[in-house]
């Protein structure tokens, strides 16, 4: 199975800290914060996120639409409103997959699937 | 500041503008921030690959979910196809960035969310994350 680890903001800023180097503990935290703070406001204004090899960032606008409360099943207006998708590249799919950093996993041959599994 | 109704395309933000715009907010030269904000990525990448999920308080959290294989079809000529499993990260919003991004600027725009529906409820059409 593997990981069953979460990786959290600290990891992360432990990562900067001794991989980057040069930054003090704090400075490395504030830092981290910088760059997840720019990207918070960036989508807020709207604007979509590229990172390479990691994936997009994107804002939706989802149309009003009728919906149920599914306690009561009364109709119910849900309101026009902006949701964020993250959709990951193509490269981390490939890494997660262990497959040779290439395009396209469409065709990539399937390893033909046994019908005993189902 | 901006006000675009749905549909109106927005340019992205790129890395390298992230990496500019983290430069000059912290004052760092572009080519530490470029180290940084690669190595953010990285080490996020390198959890996902070990299996591991990653939360980042106020932003959101990944996981990585596991697809069994099935057989398909190719939607173009219908021919089955088999589709081997695979491990795919998804990214679930956290509750202050989902605010912030349903609040474009202006204050609370009296998001005027149906009482009685958590809006949570929309796993579906709102997930972008293609196979």
């Amino acid at each position: 199975m593997g990981g069953d680890r979460t990786m959290t903001k600290a990891d992360i800023i432990e990562s900067i800290y001794e991989k980057v180097g040069g930054f003090s503990k704090k400075e490395s935290a504030e830092i981290v914060e910088a760059v997840f703070d720019t990207i918070k406001e960036t989508l807020r204004s709207g604007e979509k996120i590229k990172i390479s090899g990691f994936g997009n960032f994107v804002v939706r606008a989802k149309k009003q639409r009728m919906g149920r409360n599914p306690q009561t099943g009364t109709p119910i207006v849900i309101a026009e409103r902006r949701v964020l998708t993250f959709k990951p590249s193509q490269v981390l799919k490939n890494a997660l997959n262990q497959r040779k950093p290439g395009r396209d996993e469409g065709q990539t041959k399937a390893p033909p699937v046994s019908s005993t599994t189902a | 500041m901006r006000e675009d109704p749905p549909g109106r395309k927005v340019p992205p933000m790129t890395k390298s503008e992230l990496i500019d715009a983290v430069a000059q907010r912290t004052n760092i030269t572009k080519s530490r921030a470029e180290m940084v904000v690669n190595c953010i990525f990285d080490s996020m990448a390198e959890a996902l690959q070990r299996n591991d999920g990653i939360e980042i308080r106020g932003f959101g959290s990944f996981t990585v979910r596991e697809y069994k294989p099935y057989s398909g079809r190719n939607p173009r000529t219908g021919s089955p196809v088999d589709v081997a499993e695979k491990r795919l990260p998804f990214f679930k919003v956290g509750k202050e960035l989902k605010e912030l991004v349903n609040t474009p600027d202006a204050p609370a725009v009296g998001a005027a969310v149906a009482p009685g529906i958590d809006t949570d409820d929309d796993d579906d059409d709102d997930d972008g994350s293609e196979s």
